[in-house]
């Protein structure tokens, strides 16, 4: 599993990094960061959806 | 497992003043819906939900002819604009106007009423402050000051059989004092603050304001003050920041700063001062959701977003900038476009059970904060002080619940919480 995330479609809601700073840090001015760029452990592969089921804007997904 | 709860309706509303929209009774929800009704304020969940299943774009003639989405798709079609069928030049509903407001693409509070291209560029100059490491900072602040109203609310409610207002005693006064601390504002001037925003954003207004008592004329002053009294870089607060940093190789305008300003004090008062409200008062009618809570901080973080999406304050507004067609709908240049945020957050082809508050929500992308580019700019702050307010809350008060559900008084207009929550409290 790893994580596609759409900085374009990112609008800094900052429910990602609230939910799993092990997988998004956040910039700045307040976009998300990926941070976990490579493939996903299984420990945190819950997490990782509850990222993708959170984003108001549809800016991150899963990939196998 | 988790724990649902029917989201419980408030059972009496604001009256509105006289000689408004706001008194006229309603013909139909349909075709001749008022958001300044108290009608509307008593009923909106309901009526969001009926007008979904029979006329998902409501239509109402009042203010001059307004259109009311209430699917989750068509929200965030329109908050997205990517046809550039709309405008933000004006996003409340009013009767209120400056003087001097700033032409299109700017607006007379930027950059909420700014449109692009001009709208990321001056919306950049604030990310960072509202970022949110730099907010966090202020939890030390903002928990003193919480435990503080409490202490003086508790000492009142020793005093009168264990009541007081929570929205009046305690979740009122949180983020005034906070953006008056970001601002470098006098603590004391909330209820000067309070005066602004209630001739900006509640229907109708009662009378015209003297020119002192106006925001312009207010916030001249303080920006004069600042303006007089610079401070080294990185040591001033948000008039400062605005008063030195640059757009296009040039200072900000006068009146780009005093807008700005207005924004940052409109913006964020009370609309969170409804989302603590409303918390509470779902709190002292769930006590299964209460103990929750406060025995399993792992849900907290849950539990903020769940209270975002079932009791989100904010509807926005729009205009049509041109001539289209929405769900079969003719939309003309110059109509409001409400945008209900919180009915979106109540779409069930959105979100399961969304008629219910599950504390525990795990797919949650709700729209509390809106959707899109404008993207509430203050939204860490909100929810680190929504956070912060509750933790303190639940630590000091054991249990509580409302003196009597009809004492209980919701806001009319585009901002939605409880304006009187008087609570009896258990320690």
């Amino acid at each position: 599993m790893k994580i596609n995330y759409n900085r374009e479609l990112c609008q800094g809601h900052n429910r990602c990094y609230m939910l799993a700073p092990e997988l998004f840090d956040v910039d700045d001015e307040g976009y998300a960061v990926l941070t976990a760029t490579g493939e996903i452990p299984p420990e945190l592969h819950d997490k990782a959806r509850l990222c993708v089921d959170n984003c108001p804007e549809y800016a991150i997904e899963l990939v196998d | 497992m988790t724990d649902t709860t029917e989201t419980p309706t408030p059972k009496r509303t604001q009256q509105a003043g006289s000689g408004g929209e706001g008194v006229r009774p309603i013909d139909s929800w349909e075709t001749d819906f008022d958001h300044t009704h108290p009608d509307y304020a008593a009923n909106a969940p309901q009526i969001w939900d009926e007008l979904r299943d029979t006329c998902p774009v409501a239509r109402s003639e009042r203010f001059g002819g307004m259109w009311l989405p209430t699917r989750h798709e068509d929200i965030a079609a329109i908050a997205a604009n990517e046809n550039g069928w709309y405008t933000s030049h004006e996003v409340v509903v009013n009767q209120y106007s400056a003087d001097d407001v700033m032409p299109p693409p700017i607006g007379g509070a930027p950059p909420i009423t700014s449109d692009p291209p001009f709208h990321v560029d001056a919306r950049r100059l604030l990310l960072a402050p509202f970022a949110p490491k730099k907010v966090n900072e202020l939890v030390p602040f903002a928990t003193d000051f919480c435990h503080s109203l409490l202490d003086s609310a508790l000492a009142k409610a020793a005093d009168s059989d264990g009541v007081f207002d929570a929205a009046l005693d305690y979740t009122q006064a949180i983020p005034v004092r906070v953006i008056a601390e970001m601002l470098g504002l006098p603590a004391e001037d909330g209820d000067i603050f309070r005066t602004f925003i209630h001739h900006i954003v509640e229907n109708p207004i009662e009378r015209e304001l003297e020119e002192e008592e106006t925001a312009e004329y207010y916030l001249d002053r303080h920006i004069a003050e600042h303006a007089a009294n610079p401070k080294p870089a990185g040591e001033g607060d948000l008039i400062d920041h605005l008063l030195g940093v640059e757009l296009y190789g040039e200072k900000l305008a006068p009146e780009h700063v005093r807008g700005t300003i207005l924004l940052l004090i409109v913006a964020g008062i009370d609309t969170t001062w409804s989302s603590i409200g409303s918390a509470l008062w779902h709190f002292a009618q769930n006590p299964d959701d209460l103990k929750r809570f406060r025995d399993e901080p792992e849900v907290r973080p849950f539990a903020i977003e769940e209270f975002l999406r079932a009791y989100a304050p904010v509807t926005m507004a729009r205009r049509v900038a041109e001539d289209h067609e929405l769900a079969g709908c003719p939309m003309k240049a110059g109509d409001w476009m409400l945008l209900p945020f919180p009915a979106a957050n109540r779409d069930p082809d959105m979100f399961e059970d969304a008629d219910k508050f599950i504390i525990d929500r795990q797919k949650n992308r709700h729209g509390a904060f809106g959707l899109g580019i404008h993207r509430c700019l203050g939204s860490n702050l909100a929810r680190m002080e929504l956070t912060v307010a509750l933790d303190v809350f639940v630590e000091r008060v054991n249990e509580f619940e409302l003196v009597d559900p009809a004492s209980v008084r919701f806001s009319t207009g585009q901002i939605r919480g409880p304006r009187e929550l008087p609570i009896r409290v258990h320690s």
